[in-house]
């Protein structure tokens, strides 16, 4: 039961060979044996969407996700979001609508509008907000990030 | 909140997942497809099974087909399949309309339509959908094969027909008449919260009058089930607010709700009174708009 | 815009904070990790109440990777969790919280055990394998049952507090009309998005204990733990990471703190506990419940002559730092903006067998705003009056600044309320709002059958209490600021504000000064962050350093640039003639360089481009506001929609206005959350029903209407050079009033909402009565 199991994490290109439990959870592994902290556990238990990464091309709760189950995916998470030194449009237009203040659910927020952004760069405004209730912030009440999403989703669609 | 630890299996047919799980199934082992229920209960350590026979790998369980008359959705097929019409027709954009109201979308990425069914959980969407629409349910296992029809599948909460080492391969839903017309009403507290109350309202005219009425109600009682004092109020009838008002009354007189501390069996018999009226209603505009 | 170049103070500029957080490389407190760390778990209670018969960890202890099991006879030599604010309550001491629970436990989550293991998982596998026999004893669940033996000797009703001044008997004897109301608030909290966490390391080669993931008042919580630990200060270090949200429950002592630094000590490794979601939603400070049994005397012309309330406050299970402060608040804030010549508080200050209760954002204001709010929207149809003129007649008039009040009790300090134009806001806000012809607009809809209304909530904050707080500004010589500062950041942009504050006094960039914060080996004293003190205190001692700082800059380059002193001025970090800013000029780096150690000329003073400033007050400074709301209920399912919200804030000063509309924004939805959503319910057994964020409802998007946000600076404070009054508090503080007001309006009996939450299944309940009252 406590076998561990040798699988390999594909983190923003990068591979990851680890050696983890069967119950250890995506998020976890993401954090303590990739040592990728930028993803934030909130709730453990799939509501607060703090932990959302990609994992190919589908935005996805990691807590809710074990490890073994992504052997061999490909998992994008923030820290592979600017392009070298280059902020990706989405956290440039978070910085300047001042769309974060502790800044805790904002690795999850980025990643979720960046999947939904990418697959559907034409999605309508009904959509989006209901897509952007899937994760839960505590400072700022959200106004600010929609203003923000809805200014990179119009960035993102004129490149 | 971390879970306790299990054994891992990840077969990659029904054979082998359906041998595995005879094996396992005595000593707790339990089927992992979305884990969008299953990993949050395992979380909190209320469940904590000994082995998880992990089905995302399985061949062929991710289809989505037009058998004939009927829908087949395999076991791995996410809710996020059913966000644009799966089928031509009345019932893909009922499916669609149904699977917005589940979670959240990064839910509905992994989240699949059996693994509802199997989870059974009174608050589920698909549930409701299933005893309304009549599903017929395929479970497979070393034993072999059978078929369950939806209102023999759900016993109770979280409570099924499975058996231990049955693997709920796929449910069929037939698919209806093309004229026939569909509401849904859910309600709950937050965006993407569980549902409190729900209906699906389902019927067709001839001549002018309801025929074929249906009208499920879930999140209810410890099982969805279709409410035959509402049906029987429509059948027959004109459609428009007094006969939707009196199929409404008849679901909220015929419930025996469940009862929690926030929720009395009061406040939840309103809601039935006032979500079936709104999903008749809905119908109704479909009707509507279906023949302007 | 040259002009605006160097003016920092007042501009929404982007916050020097968001880099790390947008790109993941952020430090939180679980990203906090050290060599050969051990992991820390809870054991809890999970009954309510009971005597603790046996614990027994010999299976637990046996498991794999497990180092320790700690019962309270492990950490018998450490005493329970100190008070750091109401110091002086003696009597309350018995009701703190052991660090370990010893012989009873007294809410369902009650610490009783810690285990220590080589991994998270195992700990929790560990955890699980200990077995506590407990004997359970009568739960108390709310603070309006009889009270009960806490221990022997004390019963659970720690203290009875009074507050009061005036003939508040001649008040009512003499009333035109006396309007009595029962008004309960529920009980929820700040919930932020990061749990708890604490790593205790302990450094042997320095004999260093130190406290990682501390936050909100790093300083005062070295001190307590000073105390309890019998360590000298400078051996003793809190270090503030990044901080997910603190809303007041954060950063305060907790067991959890307590053993972390003991086992680092004890065990010889460093030790990390991060809280789980569902130990949080059951053992983070929680607040707000209280029952309220209030009444006010009017005159005919609904002047108020007295208020008098007498109130239940639920502490939950044990009393902790705060000690009965949420209280104190309360019963000081019920008068509000308004002039009540005669006024008595009685609390009723009682345990029950719930989670324990402390400061929640707006604590004890929150409440206090809904039981006057409710007074005086039950004055205006009593009396046939609008709710907006009967506020305006009770006002305390902007020409009676400084207003005194003073209570009878001498051991309550008087509140000076240092400025205000209170009608004036509410003038403007109602006029932004377009509240005449929205109110014949939500009349025409009710006609029509809608269920719509209106309701207005309006209060003071208080903030920037003292006494001290101070600021260490250096340039180094390549013109970058380090500015030191014992503040604490929890998100709300301190950084950025102090930077601002720095920059416009210096001469500089804000983005050239780097804020350090929330290290006390950095600096020995510091305020922290908590009742919106970080702006005003913090803000005003770097205002004083830099000024300092730039003092030093000018006079030596007045000697390198052979130019008197009061003829040159600091822009972008250069000096140079005031009337000849493209002449000769000498920059701060090269001012540093000059007055560097090595190479500082005797006589000269100290070397270094550096100061120390501090701010001293004696006072509070008095911020208000006014909410509007208008809300729409759906007859069927009793859901509240809001449809419209508006914060209309003086903050004295603002100095950055983006921020300050962010707090206000967050506040609001925070408070949109305790007054539809959020309820930590417990049943008849004291088992708490919200212990997972499904059941625990944080308001999302969906959730959130747009807010309005009218921010004024009509008022700034003479209390500190700036005029700062802050503005953390300004966007909770009347949203339960306001909706409360919107929802009686909505349903044709403005006085029928006594009760938050006003869930859905409650509004139907009024509904229904209304419709029987009707009838």
């Amino acid at each position: 039961m406590n076998a561990k199991h040798d699988i390999t994490l594909a983190i923003n290109g990068e591979a990851y060979a680890i050696s983890v439990e069967a119950r250890r959870t995506l998020a976890d592994a993401i954090r303590e044996e990739c040592g990728q902290t930028g993803t934030h556990l909130g709730c453990e238990h799939g509501v607060c969407g703090t932990c959302t990464v990609i994992v190919d091309g589908a935005p996805v709760r990691s807590c809710l996700m074990f490890a073994v189950q992504c052997d061999g995916a490909s998992i994008r998470t923030v820290e592979g979001l600017a392009d070298g030194g280059e902020p990706h449009p989405l956290q440039r237009a978070f910085m300047e609508h001042h769309a974060l203040q502790c800044g805790f659910c904002t690795p999850g927020f980025l990643m979720l509008a960046v999947a939904v952004l990418e697959r559907d760069p034409d999605i309508g405004d009904e959509d989006l907000l209901d897509i952007l209730s899937s994760n839960l912030c505590r400072c700022t009440g959200y106004a600010n990030i929609v203003k923000a999403v809805r200014a990179a989703a119009a960035e993102m669609r004129q490149c | 909140m971390k879970p306790a630890a299990f054994s891992y299996h990840a077969p990659e047919t029904i054979a082998e997942a359906v041998a595995i799980l005879a094996e396992v199934a005595p000593e707790d082992g339990r089927v992992l497809a979305g884990g969008q229920s299953l990993v949050p209960t395992m979380a909190f350590r209320l469940a904590r099974p000994a082995h998880l026979v992990d089905i995302n790998g399985v061949e062929g369980l991710d289809r989505l087909v037009l058998d004939g008359d009927e829908l087949s959705i395999g076991a791995c097929v996410r809710h996020a399949a059913f966000h644009r019409p799966v089928v031509e027709g009345c019932l893909g954009p009922l499916l669609s309309s149904v699977a917005r109201h589940i979670g959240h979308y990064p839910i509905r990425q992994r989240g699949t339509f059996c693994g509802s069914l199997a989870q059974a959980d009174p608050a589920s969407e698909w549930c409701l959908a299933a005893v309304t629409l009549g599903a017929t349910m395929t479970a497979m296992s070393v034993r072999g094969s059978r078929q369950i029809r939806a209102r023999d599948f759900f016993e109770g909460i979280m409570t099924t027909a499975l058996a231990d080492d049955e693997l709920l391969t796929e449910a069929r839903l037939a698919i209806p008449p093309s004229d026939t017309r569909f509401g849904f009403a859910e309600f709950n507290r937050v965006a993407g919260g569980f549902a409190i109350a729900m209906v699906l309202a389902a019927f067709r005219l001839e001549d002018g009058v309801i025929t074929e009425p249906r009208l499920g109600v879930g999140g209810v009682e410890e099982r969805p089930r279709r409410i035959a004092e509402a049906e029987a109020a429509l059948e027959g009838r004109a459609p428009g607010a007094e006969a939707f008002r009196a199929a409404a009354d008849a679901a909220a007189g015929a419930v025996d709700p469940m009862e929690d501390i926030n929720t009395s069996a009061g406040y939840r018999r309103d809601l039935v009174a006032t979500l079936a009226f709104r999903a008749l209603e809905q119908a109704g505009r479909a009707l509507e708009q279906a023949g302007a | 815009m040259a002009a605006d170049k160097t003016a920092y103070l007042g501009r929404s500029v982007q916050r020097l904070e968001d880099p790390p957080l947008v790109t993941g490389q952020a430090r939180f407190a679980a990203d906090i990790n050290f060599p050969n760390q051990l992991h820390m778990r809870m054991v809890r209670s999970s009954y309510a109440h009971g005597e603790i018969v046996s614990i027994d960890t010999s299976e637990a202890q046996a498991m794999p990777g497990v180092v320790a099991i700690w019962t309270a006879i492990d950490i018998a030599d450490i005493g329970p969790v100190d008070f750091r604010a109401d110091r002086a309550a003696e009597a309350l001491k018995p009701y703190r919280q052991p660090v370990l629970a010893k012989g009873r436990v007294r809410y369902v989550g009650d610490p009783v055990a810690a285990v220590f293991a080589e991994d998270p998982y195992l700990a929790e596998d560990a955890a699980e394998a200990v077995v506590i026999e407990i004997e359970e004893l009568p739960v108390i669940v709310s603070a309006d049952d009889p009270p009960g033996e806490f221990a022997a000797g004390h019963g659970t009703e720690a203290a009875v507090m009074h507050h009061g001044y005036g003939d508040i008997d001649a008040a009512f004897a003499n009333a035109d009309t006396v309007i009595e109301l029962d008004l309960r608030t529920g009980r929820h909290s700040g919930v932020p998005m990061e749990t708890r966490g604490a790593i205790g390391r302990y450094d042997a080669a320095n004999d260093i204990l130190e406290l990682h993931g501390a936050a909100k008042v790093p300083h005062r919580n070295q001190e307590t733990l000073v105390k309890m630990l019998g360590r000298d200060a400078s051996r003793m270090h809190l270090h503030e990471c990044h901080v997910g949200g603190g809303f007041g429950i954060r950063g305060e002592l907790y067991p959890e703190d307590i053993l972390v630094l003991l086992a680092a000590m004890r065990l010889g490794r460093p030790v990390k506990w991060i809280e789980d979601r569902q130990e949080h939603l059951m053992c983070a400070n929680q607040g707000r419940e209280q029952h309220h049994l209030a009444r006010v005397a009017v005159d005919a012309e609904g002047r108020i002559l007295g208020i008098d309330d007498e109130f239940f406050h639920d502490q939950g299970a044990y009393i902790r730092t705060h000690g009965s402060n949420v209280a104190n608040r309360t019963m000081c804030t019920i008068t509000g903006p308004y002039r009540v010549p005669a006024f008595r508080a009685v609390c009723h200050f009682r345990l029950t067998n719930k989670t324990p209760c402390a400061t929640y954002r707006a604590p004890g204001r929150y409440e206090s705003t809904f039981v006057r709010e409710r007074l005086i929207d039950a004055i205006a149809p009593e009396l046939g009056i609008d709710p907006i003129e009967v506020r305006k007649r009770n006002l305390i008039a902007a020409a009676e600044m400084p207003y005194t009040i003073a209570f009878d009790e001498p051991h309550v300090s008087d509140m000076v309320l240092d400025s205000g134009d209170y009608a004036g806001l509410l003038d403007k806000a109602v006029a932004a709002f377009g509240w005449q012809a929205l109110k014949v607009e939500l009349a025409r809809r009710r006609a029509d059958g809608e269920l719509v209304g209106a309701g207005i909530g309006m209060f003071i904050e208080e903030g920037g209490r003292g006494p001290t707080d101070g600021a260490r500004i250096a340039v180094d010589i390549n013109g970058e600021v380090e500015v030191i500062t014992g503040g604490a950041s929890l998100g709300q942009g301190f950084e950025t504000a102090m930077a601002q504050i720095c920059a416009e006094a210096l001469g500089v960039d804000y983005r050239r000064v780097r804020v350090i914060h929330g290290h006390t080996d950095l600096i020995p004293y510091g305020i922290g962050a908590h009742a919106t003190r970080a702006t005003v205190m913090t803000g005003s001692a770097v205002d004083v350093a830099a000024k300092m700082v730039r003092e030093i800059a000018i006079d030596a380059a007045a000697e390198m640039l052979q130019t008197p002193a009061d003829g040159l001025d600091i822009n972008d970090g250069t000096v140079a003639r005031r009337n000849d800013p493209a002449g000769p000029a000498v920059t701060l780096g090269e001012i540093a360089r000059r007055l560097a150690p090595d190479a500082a000329k005797p006589g000269q003073g100290d070397p270094g481009l550096a100061a120390e400033g501090f701010f001293t007050t004696t006072d509070t400074v008095f911020p208000y506001g006014v909410h509007l709301a208008v809300v729409r209920i759906d007859r069927g399912t009793g859901a509240v929609a809001v449809e419209r919200f508006m914060v209309a804030y003086d903050v004295g000063r603002a100095v950055n206005p983006m921020m300050i509309e962010g707090q206000l924004v967050g506040g609001c939805i925070q408070g949109l959350g305790g007054a539809l959503y959020e309820e930590f319910v417990y049943d008849e057994e004291g088992q708490p029903m919200a212990v997972t964020l499904a059941d625990y409802l944080v308001p999302t998007l969906r959730e959130a209407p747009d807010i309005e946000v009218l921010i004024t600076e009509d008022a700034p404070s003479p209390l500190n050079p700036l005029g700062l009054k802050s503005a953390g508090e300004g966007g909770i503080n009347g949203v339960g009033a306001a909706i409360a007001g919107a929802i009686g309006e909505a349903i044709g009996d403005p006085g029928a909402v006594r009760r938050l939450p006003l869930t859905p299944a409650r509004v139907m309940d009024l509904l229904r009565r209304a419709d029987a009252g009707s009838s």
